[in-house]
């Protein structure tokens, strides 16, 4: 019987990415007198469900979904975790 | 003299297809079929043109989806066998999603969406797609993109450097590249790439934008004009 993970996937810019948007949004902090914020960078989570027959398979499958489709390697670095529903 | 045949693809939120199809078609007379993207028949065509647009609504990354629509996997194939694929704005973001050329594009540094004309200096010109230009000639011809800064790691861009595939910059009406007169940030001003074999060019400026006299620009005719010309010669 398969099993059902949970995964959220996190996408991060790569540090050495520039990130404008990130730049924009703690300016905008500023305006708000929220003077001690730093390094403001954007990402993108993503969560859904995988229906697996055991958790390497479900690693697998999510990691092949990250590295081909959900993230960019040339711009993005991506983690994720997996919960048995 | 024979001319090439081409075909446009068409993904749901393309929206320069019907520009390019209309420029090849009525100002050139030449052979163009649309091509839907759920099908795979490249109908023998010669030149894959992959239009300008918001492939997929742009969602994840621009072209991150297109580029496994399935037609794309027959274009792959045409151009590992050394056909030319032109990629438009849109179309540039979908090759470089598809590892057809090297690198990404990012948001624009101004965030913004930038919508003007632009001049492009020819840097190249040993590939079809500006053999007929002087080298250094100046181009004026529209840009409308919100995600057009091109970058990629000091290597790939030596190479590119290397190799001579950099074949537009932006620049000032004079011809000189410069930071002043790039509309997004791209690493050295590039607003077009060529692949190492010279078949699949990426630019995020429209040449069919500026093709017909009624718009009142057409030097992106002389892109048109370079591949009528040499495509059999």
């Amino acid at each position: 019987m398969n099993i059902l993970f949970r995964a959220k996937v996190i996408i991060k810019r790569r540090p050495s990415i520039l990130d404008p948007q990130g730049k924009a949004v703690e300016k905008g902090a500023q305006h708000l007198g929220l003077n001690n914020i730093r390094d403001t960078r954007i990402g993108k989570f993503i969560e859904f469900t995988v229906d697996t027959k055991d958790k390497s398979a479900a690693e697998k499958e999510v990691n092949d979904y990250c590295a081909k489709l959900l993230a960019n390697p040339i711009m993005e670095d991506f983690e994720f975790t997996l919960d048995q529903i | 003299m024979t001319k090439p045949k081409f075909g446009v693809v068409i993904f749901p939120g393309s929206n320069c297809d019907y520009d390019a199809f209309y420029v090849l078609r009525k100002l050139y007379d030449f052979d163009v079929n649309f091509l839907w993207h759920k099908d795979s028949d490249l109908k023998n065509s010669d030149m894959i043109i992959l239009p300008g647009g918001f492939s997929y609504g742009d969602y994840l990354r621009t072209g991150s989806i297109a580029r496994f629509s399935p037609i794309m996997n027959s274009v792959i194939d045409f151009a590992n066998k050394g056909g030319y694929v032109l990629g438009i704005c849109n179309g540039f973001q979908i090759l470089l999603e598809a590892g057809m050329l090297p690198g990404v594009l990012l948001k624009n540094n101004s965030l913004q969406f930038v919508s003007k004309d632009v001049y492009l200096s020819v840097e190249s010109n040993s590939c079809l797609y500006t053999k007929g230009i002087e080298l250094k000639k100046v181009l004026k011809v529209p840009v409308a993109h919100g995600e057009g800064n091109y970058f990629t790691d000091e290597e790939t861009l030596k190479e590119l450097n290397d190799n001579n595939q950099i074949v537009f910059k932006y620049s000032s009406p004079e011809g000189k590249p410069g930071e002043e007169f790039n509309p997004n940030g791209s690493l050295q001003n590039i607003a077009g790439i060529v692949n190492k074999k010279g078949n699949i060019l990426g630019m995020m400026p429209h040449p069919e934008r500026a093709s017909d006299p009624v718009l009142g620009k057409t030097d992106g005719r002389l892109v048109f004009d370079s591949i009528g010309k040499y495509f059999y010669n």
